[in-house]
């Protein structure tokens, strides 16, 4: 099984790929982890990867300038199924539109906006740095024997307000409830960053390689 | 459930070793700091954060390696600080797998580099990070100004509303450093870190000064900082993460304890 994580200059893509690596050795998944920026590559890999950090226009702009990789990954993704993780913005970049400085397509396989998260509680720092719980709305593989105590890992400003409840697999409590992960069919997505999240992001991983949708 | 409080242990790194000095003075030399992150993050640290004080440009480049290995084995968030004055700089840090970095002294010498930078990599990528000294005198009103070259030169510049500017430009995060508690082991300057926290819209992390757990739990209670950071209290084992977190949550801090 070849992983492919898509490398589109955007952000830390050692830690992702590390942690995949660690994530399928200790399960003992003989999973190769390809961080690729070639769209061919992704075109014929089992499972994708799609990190992301920064502004949502400037990835968009990114993933973009890459030869073939939208196509490469609306044929893995959407026509074959392979399953698919977003992290991150690139967790973002799977809805309809980012609305982050200006009004930018996304991928369209979550319906709703990216919006600027705007808790009750005006005490609450923007972005939202650092530790905290999800809140399950269904269950879904990929939190298959996580504890909803853990800790998630996030840094982030806006969140993918989505129109299908059903989409929505978790929410975080920041002054009311942010979308956390959402998920449909062969695609999913963490707001949060499984590669930095310790015990939760490398069982979320596992399941990610294990995850037959 | 609630965003947690942050404990940050903090690793000067100097040639590729970690040091701690007092004052920023006599620097101690005291072991790997890949070894040293990789214990940090066993105990349960909720970040780390790397301060590259390398003064010879010959060796500049270790601290990329030393950020490389640590991101090798350790899946936590690092940030890593110190001579970061260009867009390639900080490039080549995200890219050994740093996920923030912090800015200092660049960002007093030219405010629009903070600006470029969270334009290019994001707002929450850039942490500004703010050494001052309280320079109003007994019974003024408090005031802080700016130092820079590791708290030797004043630059006349106020703290407070640099914080403010520097929020304007695009920091994600500020790091408050009181130069003058720093390595005192009496605590954080809360005035100073509650003055800022408050005016602000992103996260502060209080950093300068902690001698003892009480302060941790000052800095986010009464400062209302959003992280902590401290070197030494941790470094020489006089206090471990694991314990420090839980005399938070004792006192009545939201903690990640998992």
């Amino acid at each position: 099984m070849r992983v492919a994580i898509i490398d589109y200059g955007s952000g830390n893509l050692r830690s992702a790929t590390k942690a995949f690596e660690r994530a399928a050795r200790e399960a003992g998944i003989p999973a190769e982890i390809d961080l690729t920026d070639r769209a061919e590559r992704v075109a014929t890999a089992d499972r994708i990867v799609l990190p992301g950090v920064g502004a949502y226009a400037d990835c968009r702009r990114g993933l973009d300038a890459v030869p073939g990789m939208v196509e490469a990954l609306r044929e893995t993704v959407e026509k074959k199924a392979r399953p698919f993780l977003g992290i991150c913005v690139g967790m973002q970049l799977m809805s309809s539109r980012g609305l982050e400085k200006t009004v930018t397509e996304g991928l369209g396989w979550i319906e709703g906006d990216v919006v600027l998260m705007s808790p009750n509680d005006p005490t609450l720092k923007i972005p939202q740095i650092g530790w905290n719980t999800l809140d399950r709305k269904r269950a879904h593989p990929l939190f298959d024997g996580i504890p909803e105590t853990l800790h998630a890992y996030f840094v982030h400003s806006y969140h993918l307000a989505a129109k299908k409840p059903e989409d929505v697999v978790a929410t975080v409590d920041y002054g009311g409830p942010m979308t956390a992960f959402v998920a449909r069919e062969n695609k999913a997505g963490a707001q949060f960053h499984p590669e930095k999240s310790q015990t939760l992001g490398l069982s979320l991983i596992t399941n990610f390689l294990r995850w037959n949708p | 459930m609630t965003l947690k409080a942050r404990v940050i242990p903090c690793l000067d790194v100097k040639d590729g070793r970690v040091v701690k000095g007092v004052s920023f003075v006599n620097l101690v030399d005291a072991g790997d700091p890949v070894e040293s992150a990789k214990a940090y993050d066993a105990a349960g640290a909720d970040e780390l954060c790397f301060l590259d004080i390398t003064a010879s440009s010959d060796n500049r480049d270790t601290i990329f390696d030393v950020v490389a290995r640590t991101a090798e084995h350790c899946f936590m968030p690092l940030t890593v600080g110190g001579g970061v004055r260009t867009v390639a700089d900080i490039r080549k840090l995200l890219l050994a797998g740093a996920d923030k970095v912090s800015i200092n002294s660049a960002a007093v010498a030219n405010p629009d580099f903070v600006a470029e930078a969270a334009d290019k990599f994001g707002n929450q990528c850039i942490v500004v990070s703010i050494d001052s000294k309280k320079v109003s005198q007994e019974g003024e009103e408090d005031r802080w100004e700016i130092f820079t070259h590791g708290g030797r030169k004043p630059t006349g510049i106020d703290a407070v509303a640099f914080a403010e500017t520097m929020v304007e430009r695009g920091a994600g995060e500020l790091l408050l450093t009181s130069m003058d508690r720093d390595g005192q082991k009496g605590g954080y300057d809360i005035a100073l870190t509650r003055t800022i926290a408050d005016r602000v819209s992103v996260p502060v992390i209080a950093s300068g000064g902690v001698g003892n757990l009480d302060h941790l739990v000052e800095g986010v209670r009464d400062g209302h900082a959003t992280a902590v950071l401290a070197a030494s209290i941790f470094h020489f084992g006089t206090y471990t993460v694991g314990e420090a977190k839980r005399y938070m949550a004792d006192h009545g801090i939201a903690m990640r304890l998992d």
